[in-house]
């Protein structure tokens, strides 16, 4: 058998091609999904894939939080089905309340666009249960509103429950200034909710999977997602 | 009746607000050195078909709050509810 994962289609996605592709070139079968449809097609998984939803307009993803296919999200989510957000699918779920905090305009103003490194923080996701704690990922970023924001008190509890899944830093896993490519407090490039089901990252795992084209700092992320929305259908 | 609504959205204090710190640095070049704390919003118009102008500001005061505005990181405020 092999594991199913469900990739949204928002008017306005990019990603949503490259994801299914990491999905199968991992050995997992990709399976499109549409926003106006309420039917998540009995995947194991799902992924919100980068891009520019509903033209980003109001604020990055706060017009696709209502889109027909997040209400069946929700409940899946709830259930314990593993949820991934990528760059604007991250932004998506952090709007619709799936995840804590917010992502406002980068520290720069200006669009990023380049490779990174991420350590990871937590093996308590789907995405990062078969990766050791502290390896050091390399994978591209490319966007304008990456900077993640949440209030002190907020940031403390999230850290206090092992919540943050991914820093930016550099090659050899030093979390500082320099390698913060956004301003994104404390480092953060990804996160989950309570229950570890729902993980959102900026960076984009699903171009890092090709080594004829790139980093494979992604491969890792999408054979967890597969090993594990397997072992745990909801 | 109909009521015309403006409401204001601005990123919460404290927050850093890089599109108001880049006006900011711009104003110098233009001769203007004495501004600072530029902070930028967002400023919304519509009009609303309701009974009553309480019924038209509940009905605001939710959809700042739901889709205006993201409560984690801006204020929103009902700048005006007037007959339209």
């Amino acid at each position: 058998m092999t594991g199913r994962i469900g990739v949204v289609t928002f008017p306005g996605s990019l990603d949503d091609r490259d994801a299914i592709r990491a999905v199968e070139l991992m050995g997992g079968e990709g399976v499109p999904l549409w926003h106006a449809e309420p039917d998540l097609k009995k995947v194991d998984g799902v992924i919100l894939p980068g891009g520019f939803s509903y033209g980003d307009y109001l604020r990055c993803g706060a017009i696709a939080r209502f889109a027909t296919v997040m209400d069946a999200i929700r409940g899946f989510a709830e259930r314990g089905g593993p949820v991934l957000g990528i760059c604007n699918g991250f932004q998506i779920l952090c709007e619709s309340g799936l995840l804590p905090g917010a992502l406002i305009r980068n520290r720069s103003l200006r669009f990023v666009c380049k490779e990174v490194f991420l350590r990871v923080e937590t093996t308590a996701t789907p995405v990062t249960a078969d990766v050791l704690p502290g390896e050091v990922l390399r994978m591209p970023i490319k966007h304008g509103e990456g900077q993640y924001v949440a209030s002190e008190g907020d940031l403390d509890r999230l850290e206090g429950d092992g919540r943050v899944v991914f820093r930016y830093c550099g090659p050899d896993g030093e979390v500082d200034d320099v390698h913060n490519p956004n301003g994104a407090l404390r480092g953060i490039a990804g996160v989950r909710n309570e229950d570890g089901n729902v993980v959102g990252l900026m960076p984009h795992p699903e171009h890092a999977v090709d080594p004829d084209v790139g980093p494979t700092g992604g491969q890792a992320l999408f054979a967890s997602l597969l090993s594990q929305a397997m072992a745990g259908v909801p | 009746m109909r009521y015309a609504v403006e409401v204001l959205v601005t990123l919460k204090p404290g927050l850093a607000d890089p599109q108001g710190k880049a006006v900011e640095g711009a104003l110098p070049a233009l001769g203007w050195t004495n501004v600072r704390d530029v902070r930028v919003g967002k400023h919304v118009r519509f009009e609303i078909e309701t009974d009553s102008e309480d019924a038209a500001r509940d009905q605001v005061g939710s959809m700042a709050s739901r889709l205006l505005s993201n409560p984690v990181i801006e204020d929103s405020r009902i700048l005006e509810v007037r007959p339209a």
